[in-house]
């Protein structure tokens, strides 16, 4: 049984317009020839034909795009999380803490070494969903607005990772630790997160009320669905996401400081806002988000590519973002008018 | 010395104001997409008269009242302010040339004091340019005083009762020295003695030859304080009468005078036990004592005006804005419905009034929209919704409620009104309700939609389901239901049988 039986049926079939991803993976496309046509003037080799550099690339934008996966649940519940970074940086603390050797004589807890992997794992996830769990009761149940409370986490909970240990940074994670953050483990972590929530937010129920609170929250609630109770599970799933995102990184360089993760959330919700999802709820996908980490890595890394100065690169990245924006209330007016 | 010119001049304008009235508008036409809301409409402004504009919801008043304070431009029309065609090109250029207006919901700003309020962007400035507080306070005791208003001018508006805003207001219409001003249901939310003080108010105004248009509800009101009354029918003009000349029964013929047409197909069919019980539900400020049952197969109509909370008595059966008092009973016991969840596991569905607010996911397309409802009660298996088989639910239904729609996967914000209001009530057939509550159920669709949603509802209650109808339109509460309950001002009015029931007697328990 397939929908063709109701098209049948149908008057006149309009023309199908082509999913937002296709558009984006075209951008991105586009994008990608532009530097290898600059790299040819300026630099006088390929751009893209390195693997070395793709290979740089894709691992430099996996850690934030495992925070854009749960950015985007959140963005497509028609809500917001500033606090992703911070948490990053708590985190990678907490659970390095949890995580160093024997052999490193000044560690935090020193009764608590050599433990295995999985201990400072779940601690560090632990953490995420205290935080999420604060997002999203301030959001659901006090009714805030999203962009305030966490904006709120955002500042306490960078504050935790500075108090934590007075400012001190903390290093020797076991091998077992350090093993979710080398090689290509984390786009192996990217890949195997935006696959989960791929089919979460497509096929599971979690996914379709997810969807339908950012459509219309209102509608949501008279359809019987639990709507605040739905928004703290979202929040507390975006926590964890860049609670896990947090201990990559510092497996990754052996060691957490108070200040890691600084400004990620500002770029894990450019990720999703380039890769089509609309920051008025209701729109968007993983797919899309996944292909807007990709779009946000080829600019970074074609910036550096031309030896263009890093402060362009921020000035530019910001611009960016806002042209992403424009974009998409662009399309939503024209929709509107359809 | 005035010259003569000048002399000739303002006599002229004397001699329109008398003929013409120091408002008149002519052939206003005002169209919305896909409704015609104001269609060749007249009305006149005498100076120093109350005029009252009557008329059923959607009658165009609202609309007319809006062109007139420069919210809305007319398609087509002339408006004559003092003898002169004018174009009120905004709110404030309507308020510059001396039409004010009071809203329905008060327009102040809550955090500025009463004084700032009444003389914001016309502030008294001392020599440096800054804003002088002390005359402001000074000029906003002077208009107090005029008006017999006791008010500190100091006060914060925040602090203030409605009535007390409501007064805030007329000051500053007054202190604009507006020659029109237009009040929108203005005792909606005042007491008994609150209103005896704004009518005073309104009598000075009339005094001091201000023309005063007056929208209301009301029909003691309107024999209170008005000299002329306008009656408007679906956007059209009925006629201008003195309120001296007429009887209430009179007014209401003239609101409801249309032809019922034989759009509803209602088939009689049998009526089961009692299926919905509902005792003295009150949610205090809003309704009150609301008390009815309904049985299976039974259409109970629910007519009302504007204001007499019908949707809200909806919404707290469906646990949306719960009641604070009184009894829900389901097949004789009494159940709790603190959110929409509970009124679904006892078997009740609940269309909304607004599709667009509270209906639709408009970015999202015709299969989420249809099976919302669906699954957050059935249908899902370890948390994954088991789509193939819902899918065959939601085409099927789609199909026997013919929503035109290429193919399920068609964002809704593209469908027709009509068609939208198919997929919402495909949503709620899916959950296979016992008891439908359906609120305006054909607002803002067309003809042909409408007679379909009418043959709908008809066979489910002939299925044996009970149905809740509330509607503005009062040819479909008459021609669709086999009871219709009347309520005014969160209170219900009475009830009227199908056999008996008439346009003028659901208005007239509507009306009060």
């Amino acid at each position: 049984m397939s929908s063709q039986d109701i098209s049948a049926r149908a008057t006149p079939r309009p023309q199908r317009r082509l999913p937002t991803e296709v558009n984006i993976l075209l951008v991105l496309i586009g994008i990608a020839l532009v530097f290898e046509i600059l790299g040819w003037i300026f630099q006088g080799q390929s751009f893209l034909l390195s693997w070395n550099r793709l290979k740089i690339m894709i691992l430099q934008v996996s850690v934030i795009g495992i925070i854009a996966v749960g950015v985007t649940q959140v963005i497509i519940s028609g809500g917001i999380d500033l606090s992703s970074g911070s948490v990053v940086g708590a985190v990678a603390m907490v659970a390095m803490s949890f995580a160093q050797v024997s052999t490193y004589a000044r560690a935090v807890y020193p009764a608590l070494t050599d433990l295995p992997m999985i201990v400072p794992l779940l601690i560090g996830l632990g953490c995420g969903a205290i935080v999420g769990l604060i997002n999203g009761w301030l959001i659901a149940y006090t009714k805030i607005p999203p962009f305030i409370a966490t904006l709120g986490t955002m500042v306490t909970v960078r504050g935790f990772a500075k108090w934590y240990t007075k400012g001190q940074p903390v290093s020797f994670p076991t091998e077992g630790f350090a093993w979710i953050g080398s090689g290509m483990m984390p786009v192996v972590i990217f890949i195997l997160v935006a696959a989960i929530f791929h089919v979460a937010m497509k096929y599971t129920r979690y996914g379709k009320f997810t969807y339908a609170i950012g459509a219309n929250a209102q509608a949501a609630r008279v359809s019987g669905i639990d709507v605040e109770r739905h928004l703290v599970k979202v929040y507390v799933i975006a926590a964890m996401l860049a609670a896990l995102a947090g201990m990559v990184v510092a497996a990754r360089g052996q060691t957490a400081q108070a200040g890691m993760g600084l400004a990620y959330e500002l770029d894990a919700i450019a990720m999703a806002v380039i890769g089509g999802v609309s920051l008025n709820g209701g729109r968007g996908s993983i797919l899309g988000t996944a292909i807007g980490m990709v779009i946000f890595g080829v600019i970074i890394s074609g910036f550096t590519f031309l030896r263009l100065d890093a402060y362009y690169q921020e000035m530019i990245k910001g611009a960016i973002v806002v042209a992403a924006v424009v974009a998409d209330v662009h399309r939503q007016r024209k929709r509107r008018k359809a | 010395m005035v010259s003569p010119t000048t002399t000739a001049a303002i006599d002229r304008v004397k001699a329109s104001i008398e003929s013409e009235g120091v408002l008149s508008i002519r052939g206003i036409r005002k169209e919305f997409p896909g409704v015609l809301a104001l269609d060749d409409v007249r009305l006149r402004i005498m100076p120093g008269t109350v005029h009252a504009l009557m008329g059923e919801n959607g009658a165009g008043k609202s609309t007319l009242m809006k062109i007139i304070a420069g919210v809305y431009q007319p398609d087509a029309g002339e408006i004559r302010l003092r003898g002169q065609v004018v174009a009120l090109k905004s709110p404030l250029d309507a308020l510059d040339q001396g039409i004010s207006m009071i809203h329905q919901e008060l327009a102040l700003m809550n955090w500025m004091t009463v004084a700032e309020n009444i003389w914001i962007r016309r502030e008294p400035k001392n020599r440096f340019g800054l804003i002088d507080h002390a005359e402001m306070t000074r000029m906003t005791a002077d208009l107090f005083a005029r008006l017999n208003i006791a008010l500190d001018p100091r006060a914060q508006v925040s602090e203030l009762t409605v009535a007390q805003k409501q007064m805030v207001e007329i000051a500053k219409a007054v202190s604009h020295n507006s020659d029109v001003l237009i009040m929108d249901e203005p005792t909606s939310a005042l007491t008994e003695r609150e209103v005896d003080h704004l009518f005073a108010i309104i009598r000075d105004l009339r005094e001091r030859g201000i023309g005063i248009v007056y929208i209301t509800h009301k029909m003691n009101e309107l024999f209170e304080i008005a000299d002329e009354f306008t009656v408007f029918r679906d956007g059209k003009y009925v006629g201008t009468h003195n309120a001296k000349d007429v009887t209430r029964d009179d007014i209401i013929r003239m609101m409801v005078g249309r032809e019922i047409t034989n759009m509803f197909p209602k088939v009689d069919c049998p009526i089961g036990d009692t299926i919905l019980e509902v005792r003295n539900l009150t949610l205090p400020g809003v309704f009150h004592d609301v008390s009815f049952s309904l049985r299976r197969g039974e259409i109970l109509g629910l007519a009302g005006l504007v204001g007499s909370k019908r949707s809200n008595v909806a919404e707290a059966l469906f646990g949306v804005t719960p009641a604070e008092s009184g009894q829900i009973l389901i097949d004789g016991a009494p159940v709790t419905i603190a959110t929409p969840a509970q009124a679904m596991a006892q078997g009740m569905a609940f269309l909304t009034e607004d599709r667009k607010e509270t209906g639709c996911f408009l970015t999202l397309d015709c299969l989420e929209n249809i099976q919302s409802a669906l699954i957050t009660r059935s249908h899902v298996k370890h948390g994954f919704v088991r789509q193939a088989e819902v899918t065959r639910l939601a085409e099927d239904m789609a199909r026997t409620l013919r929503v035109k729609t290429p193919n399920l996967q068609e964002t809704v914000e593209n469908l027709s009104g009509g068609n939208q209001q198919k997929l919402l009530i495909a949503r709620w057939l899916l959950t296979k309700p016992r008891i439908l509550i359906l609120d305006e159920p054909t607002r803002g669709i067309d003809v042909g939609a409408k007679s379909e949603i009418h043959r709908l509802i008809t066979e489910l209650a002939a299925q044996g389901v009970a149905v809740l109808m509330i509607s503005s339109e009062l040819p479909e509460v008459l021609g669709m239901s086999d009871r219709i309950m009347v309520m005014h001002e969160g209170h219900v009015s009475g009830f009227l049988d199908r056999a008996d029931a008439t346009q003028v007697k659901i208005m007239s328990l509507a009306a009060k």
